[in-house]
C-alpha cells in the first residue's frame, strides 16, 4: 500500500509534482502513466525516500520509507536511470544490496535466475545491454521478497520476449497480493497490464480509474463511420442535431459526437439508405493523449510556462 | 487487457522469510563486498602498497650508492627514518583519491540510489564506508611501512646508518605515518561526500594537500611561518616525520588538529548526506 497525500516537489523555481494525492492498493498492478516530464519519475523517488517532498507526505506500508526496518523486504524498486555501478559484476551487486539486509547467497542466485541472467552474472554491469541492464533492476527489486514493488519504465529495452516477460511476472507479483506500481509512457502497454490507471501531467493528477473505466470512456468519446449513397443528404441532417462530420471520401462519413445508433435511428426518420455504420474504437493511446493534452493546454494557460508542452489535438 | 479480474481479497502473500532487518554490521559487511568488488579499488590499493614498500627502499638503496659523493653536512643530517618511509607521499595520492571514489564513485553511476534505498537512514552508508576503507588503509599501509622499514635499514647498513624499531621517534614516526595516510583516506571519503564528482573532489584534495603548501611557501616568510603550522599538510605530516621541521605543530599536536579538520568536513558531509536529494 502506497498513500501519496498531497504531495508536492519543487527543484527551485521548477514545480515537478503539483498538490498530488493518490494510493496504490495491493492485489492489483497500477499503472502510473504520463508524458514524458509528466513527474512519474519524481514521485517514484518521493516515494522511496530519494528525494523529500516540498509539501505532503508518502506512507509506504503504514510508513515513512526513512522509517522503514527493513526496506528491501517492504519495497523494491527500479528506476529509470540505472542505479548501478558499471564497474561491478551483477553478482556482487545484487549480493552487496542483499547483505545489509542478511539475505542469503542462495537468494541472490535464485534472483539472477528469475530474470535470466545466469549466463552474464560474472562479468561487469558496464558491459550489459539495455534489457540485461533492465533484467538485473528488476532482479534488484525483488531481492527482499518485498510486498510492494515499484518500477519505472520496466519494459523499456526489452524485446517482445522480455515484455511478455515481465507483463506475466508482474501479474503474477499482483496476484499473490503484492502491491505492484508501475510507470510507463505508453498507454498500450499499461492496458496489457494494469488494472488500475494513476494519470498525471505536468506534475498534476489528471485520473486515477481503472483501466476498465478509460476504455470505456475512451469509447464513448469514438466516432462514427457512415457510408450512405445519400451521403450529402446525411450530413445536413447530422449536422442539424450538433454532431461533427467530416467527409472522408465520396459516400463515406466520419461523426463525432453522436453513438451508432443514434445516427441509425435518425438515417430511418429521414429514410437515409445507409450501407455501413461502424463505431470507431478510438486507440487508447489517442484517449490518453487528449487527456494529457488538455493539462498541458491547461497549465500553459496557467503561466506556468510550457516546456515539453504538447500540441492539443484540435477537436475533430 | 485482462477483463474480469478477480482481485485476491488482500491475500497476505506467501512469503519467504528471510533473516530480515537493517543493521549497521550488516551495511558493513555490504561496503566491504562493494569495496573488494571493484577493479580499481584493487589497482589503487597495490599501487599504493608498492609506493609504500618499495619506494624507501629506492631511496635507501641510491643514497647508499652515492654515499661518498654525499658531503658531510648532508650525511650529518641523513635521516633513516624519514628515508624509509618516504613512499607515503606517493601512496597517499593513491589513497586519497580511492578515498574519493569509494562514494563519488556511486554517484557518477547512480549506484548511490540503489545504496540510499537499501540504507534510506543513509548515515549508517557513510560510516561503513569509512569505517571499511580506514581499516583496509590502515592494515595495508602498516604493512608495507614495516617493510619499507625493516629492507631500507636493511640496505643502510652499508655506511652503518640504520637504525633499529627501538630508536627514539621510529616507532611513532612508522605508526604515524600510518595514521596520516588512514585520516587523509577518511578526509577525502567526506570530500567525496560533499562534492559528489570524482573530478571536483580529487581536485580539492590534491589543492588542500599538494598545492596549498606550495603557495604559502613563496608569501613572505613571516606570514608564511605563521600559517604554515596550521595547514593541513604540515599539521598532518607533522607526526610522519622523525625530526620536526622548524615551522611544525609537535606530532601529537599537529596530528590532532589534522583529524580535527577531518572530523569537520565529516560532519558537513554527513549533514548534506542526509539533508540532500539523492
Amino acid at each position: 500500500m502506497i498513500e501519496v497525500r498531497g504531495v508536492s516537489k519543487r527543484y527551485g523555481e521548477k514545480v515537478a509534482v503539483d498538490d498530488l494525492t493518490f494510493s496504490v492498493r495491493p492485489g492489483i498492478v497500477t499503472g502510473f502513466l504520463g508524458p514524458n516530464g509528466a513527474g512519474k519519475s519524481t514521485t517514484m523517488r518521493l516515494i522511496l525516500g530519494l528525494d523529500a517532498p516540498t509539501s505532503g507526505t508518502v506512507r509506504v506500508n503504514g510508513c515513512s520509507y526513512r522509517d522503514l526496518a527493513a526496506p528491501l523486504h517492504e519495497v523494491g524498486a527500479m528506476l529509470e536511470a540505472h542505479a548501478i555501478h558499471t564497474g561491478r559484476s551483477a553478482y556482487n551487486h545484487l549480493l552487496a544490496l542483499a547483505q545489509t539486509h542478511g539475505i542469503p547467497r542462495r537468494r541472490v542466485e535464485e534472483v539472477i535466475k528469475l530474470v535470466g541472467l545466469e549466463d552474464v552474472a560474472r562479468k561487469r554491469v558496464g558491459s550489459f545491454s539495455l534489457g540485461m541492464g533492465q533484467r538485473l533492476g528488476v532482479a534488484a527489486a525483488l531481492l527482499g521478497d518485498p510486498a510492494t514493488v515499484i518500477l519505472d519504465e520496466p519494459a523499456n529495452g526489452l524485446d517482445p520476449e522480455g515484455i511478455h516477460w515481465i507483463r506475466n511476472l508482474l501479474k503474477g507479483l499482483a496476484a499473490e497480493g503484492r502491491t505492484v506500481f508501475l510507470s510507463s509512457h505508453l498507454m498500450s502497454e499499461m492496458a496489457q497490464t494494469a488494472d488500475h490507471l494513476v494519470v498525471i501531467g505536468r506534475g498534476r493528477l489528471i485520473a486515477d480509474t481503472s483501466v476498465a473505466e478509460f476504455v470505456r470512456r475512451a469509447s464513448s468519446e469514438a466516432n462514427v463511420r457512415v457510408r450512405s449513397p445519400q451521403a450529402s443528404e446525411l450530413r445536413k441532417e447530422l449536422v442539424g442535431r450538433e454532431a461533427q462530420v467530416q467527409s472522408i471520401e465520396e459516400g463515406l462519413l466520419e461523426v463525432s459526437g453522436l453513438t451508432g445508433e443514434q445516427i441509425g435511428e435518425i438515417a430511418l426518420e429521414a429514410r437515409i439508405v445507409i450501407s455501413e455504420l461502424t463505431p470507431l474504437q478510438a486507440s487508447l493511446e489517442e484517449a490518453f493523449m487528449s487527456l494529457t493534452g488538455d493539462s498541458v493546454e491547461y497549465h500553459a494557460d496557467a503561466g506556468e510556462g510550457n516546456e515539453s508542452a504538447k500540441p492539443v489535438r484540435a477537436a475533430a | 487487457m485482462s477483463a474480469a479480474k478477480t482481485l485476491p481479497a488482500a491475500a497476505a502473500p506467501e512469503r519467504r522469510v528471510f533473516a530480515g532487518r537493517l543493521t549497521q554490521a550488516r551495511v558493513l559487511r555490504s561496503e566491504w563486498t562493494k569495496l573488494w568488488s571493484l577493479r580499481s579499488t584493487r589497482w589503487s590499493l597495490l599501487f599504493a602498497v608498492i609506493a609504500m614498500a618499495g619506494l624507501g627502499v629506492l631511496i635507501a638503496a641510491v643514497s647508499m650508492s652515492r654515499w661518498s659523493h654525499l658531503s658531510p653536512g648532508d650525511r650529518a643530517s641523513f635521516d633513516s627514518i624519514d628515508r624509509s618511509l618516504g613512499g607515503y607521499h606517493l601512496a597517499q595520492l593513491a589513497i586519497g583519491v580511492l578515498g574519493v571514489l569509494v562514494i563519488s564513485g556511486e554517484y557518477s553511476t547512480g549506484m548511490i540510489r540503489s545504496s540510499l534505498m537499501a540504507v534510506p537512514r543513509r548515515l549508517p552508508v557513510l560510516w561503513a564506508k569509512i569505517a571499511v576503507f580506514a581499516l583496509v588503509t590502515f592494515v595495508l599501509m602498516l604493512a608495507s611501512a614495516l617493510v619499507a622499514f625493516f629492507a631500507a635499514q636493511a640496505i643502510l647498513t652499508e655506511h652503518h646508518v640504520n637504525v633499529t624499531l627501538g630508536h627514539p621517534h621510529a616507532l611513532r614516526t612508522l605508526v604515524g605515518t600510518v595514521l596520516f595516510m588512514t585520516v587523509t583516506g577518511i578526509l577525502c571519503v567526506a570530500l567525496g561526500t560533499i562534492i559528489r564528482s570524482t573530478a571536483g573532489a580529487i581536485a580539492t584534495f590534491a589543492g588542500l594537500l599538494f598545492v596549498l603548501p606550495g603557495i604559502v611557501d613563496i608569501l613572505p616568510s613571516e606570514i608564511g611561518n605563521s600559517i604554515n603550522p596550521y595547514l593541513p599538510s604540515s599539521a598532518g605530516g607533522a607526526i610522519a616525520k622523525a625530526i620536526a621541521d622548524p615551522h611544525t605543530l609537535s606530532p601529537w599536536g599537529g596530528f590532532a588538529l589534522y583529524c580535527a579538520y577531518t572530523i569537520v568536513l565529516l560532519a558537513l558531509a554527513a549533514y548534506l548526506l542526509v539533508r540532500r536529494d539523492a
